[in-house]
């Protein structure tokens, strides 16, 4: 069953045209990487899907509706989540004040729990401000899994982790998956292939090829434009 | 002793003090303290939405003058009653807030702030405008004889005190509630970071919304129970300087802490009083120590205790 679907989804910034017409299909439960070089058109593209950029032609279709009129808060209500490729979390509130908002409850053994997924339990009354770069990040990601969202988008996750927490953070998607459907944009192709069911290559705004890791490994038009060889 | 129990004891402690202090201050300080808790009410009003919501309005002075005027003309021209005439300057508050917030958060930052300016401006060019009836800058005193609750006189300062602390409480026992509950969280993510809030799924302008209203409101009640508490009621108290007011005292007090905004009017009352008293040259005593205050203690007095020693503090 297809969980959310694109149909001709476009964004014009002025004379450049970021995302052009692309049709996407995602099955629930599945993990599917966007990858594609950088102004491939990627977060474009996800910001549309979560309504946070506004489409310039084409739907958003989720869960068997179409979604593109909704604004991004509405999404969000209907299952959606987002986690922000540069760090967007509450710098001057505790870790825990940030859960209690991503869960919508102040219930603090819940928020602890959250926490615990990506091992930063023992921290929930630190400051979100004071720390670690690569906490942070985990911190974002502990929030939108918290969100128990039908669809978690992911934009670029790992960046600035450690590669420890990567090894953290591979677990975690595969304990989710299943359930959960994710969208991931991922720039760490170890990451890509061992998380991702299929992946998408995303170029000037298009989709190049899609497929599952291996056959987009061996696909020779991505290996030209992107993987480089090896 | 959980935080939300020590704030209901803080705010519970400090109202029985100002209880308390109705019967042992002198008639002088009396008079005082009473027209700083409806002044503080106002600062209270307008920490809802400069404090915890983190919108700086620079046309509050409407909001306090809807009430006054609100409250004022009806009890003048409409010959009500002290409660029905409250109820209706609540009303005028709460609609003017509702119209003009639909405006003006169409727009953010410093064009939030010169928008919500423009309309106070409007707003005190409406009271002179109309002077036939609210006489303008010389504005009109609310007689003794009507000043009054089912037998009570507003005009007596132990009664007026008194009244002056059940206007505040309530403002500050409304205040401190909304901001334990998740309305009020949602309020400090806008804040903190708005494009993070919405993309958890709140509406962040519902929630703007309704933050203005309830401070408007707010603003309006004290407004009001300032024009019938005192008595008068004037076109100054629509000025621009009348919103600059409680951004001094909720800036001076502590932005986003429940007691600073009684804490800001409190040392800025008795600053000008104290300083006043020294020389004609007050405001420039006043001065000094509000540029001294800005310097070394950014987050307020209460702001900055919270920062140092109580980090629990609401």
């Amino acid at each position: 069953m297809i969980l959310l679907e694109t149909k001709g989804l476009t964004r014009v910034y002025g004379g450049l045209t970021a995302v052009d017409g692309v049709d996407f299909a995602l099955p629930k439960g599945e993990v599917h990487a966007l990858i594609g070089p950088n102004g491939a058109g990627k977060s474009t593209f996800v910001g549309m899907i979560s309504g946070r950029i506004p489409a310039s032609s084409g739907e958003v279709w989720f869960d068997g509706q179409n979604v593109t009129p909704l604004p991004a808060h509405a999404r969000i209500r209907r299952g959606m989540a987002y986690t922000f490729q540069i760090t967007a979390v509450y710098a001057r509130l505790s870790l825990a004040d940030n859960l209690a908002l991503a869960l919508r409850s102040r219930d603090r053994g819940a928020a602890l729990a959250a926490l615990d997924r990506v091992g930063l339990a023992d921290r929930a009354d630190q400051m979100t401000g004071d720390l670690a770069y690569g906490h942070q990040r985990l911190l974002e990601i502990a929030m939108g899994v918290a969100q128990k969202p039908r669809l978690l988008i992911l934009d670029e996750p790992t960046q600035g982790l450690a590669e420890s927490e990567i090894e953290g953070f591979n677990a975690l998607i595969r304990e989710l998956a299943g359930e959960t459907t994710i969208l991931l944009i991922e720039h760490n192709m170890n990451v890509v292939m061992a998380l991702a069911d299929r992946i998408t290559v995303l170029e000037m705004g298009r989709i190049l090829a899609s497929g599952t890791p291996a056959e987009i490994h061996a696909n020779r038009a991505v290996q030209d434009a992107y993987l480089g060889t090896g | 002793m959980s935080i939300g129990t020590r704030s209901t004891f803080l705010h519970l402690g400090l109202i029985a003090l100002l209880f308390v202090l109705a019967f042992v201050l002198p008639s002088y300080h009396q008079g005082n303290l009473a027209r700083i808790m409806v002044l503080a009410t106002y600062a209270i009003g307008y920490n809802v939405l400069f404090g915890y919501t983190g919108l700086l309005s620079l046309g509050h002075a409407m909001f306090f003058g809807a009430g006054m005027y609100g409250l004022g003309l009806a009890m003048q021209y409409g010959g009500l009653g002290v409660i029905p005439a409250f109820a209706v300057a609540l009303i005028c508050a709460a609609a003017l807030s509702a119209v003009v917030a639909l405006l003006a958060l169409r727009t953010i930052g410093v064009a939030f702030m010169i928008v919500t300016l423009m309309f106070a401006q409007a707003g005190y060019l409406t009271v002179l405008y109309f002077g036939a009836w609210t006489r303008g800058d010389e504005g009109f005193v609310i007689a003794q004889s009507a000043r009054q609750i089912a037998g009570l006189d507003l005009t007596a300062p132990t009664t007026r005190y008194l009244a002056a602390l059940l206007l505040f409480s309530a403002a500050l026992l409304i205040t401190a509630r909304m901001m334990q509950v998740s309305f009020g969280s949602v309020l400090i993510g806008v804040r903190e970071n708005e494009e993070r809030t919405r993309m958890l799924g709140y509406d962040v302008f519902r929630h703007k919304l309704a933050a203005v209203i309830i401070s408007g409101t707010i603003s309006g009640a004290a407004g009001a129970g300032y024009a019938v508490l005192f008595g008068y009621v004037g076109a100054t108290f629509t000025s621009v300087q009348y919103s600059i007011f409680p951004l001094l005292w909720v800036l001076l007090g502590g932005a986003g802490t429940t007691i600073g905004p009684l804490v800001g009017t409190l040392f800025m009352f008795y600053l000008i009083d104290y300083s006043s008293g020294l020389t004609n040259a007050y405001m420039l005593i006043a001065g000094v120590v509000l540029v001294l205050l800005t310097l070394f203690a950014r987050a307020g007095l209460v702001g900055e205790i919270r920062k140092r020693w109580v980090a629990w503090l609401p």
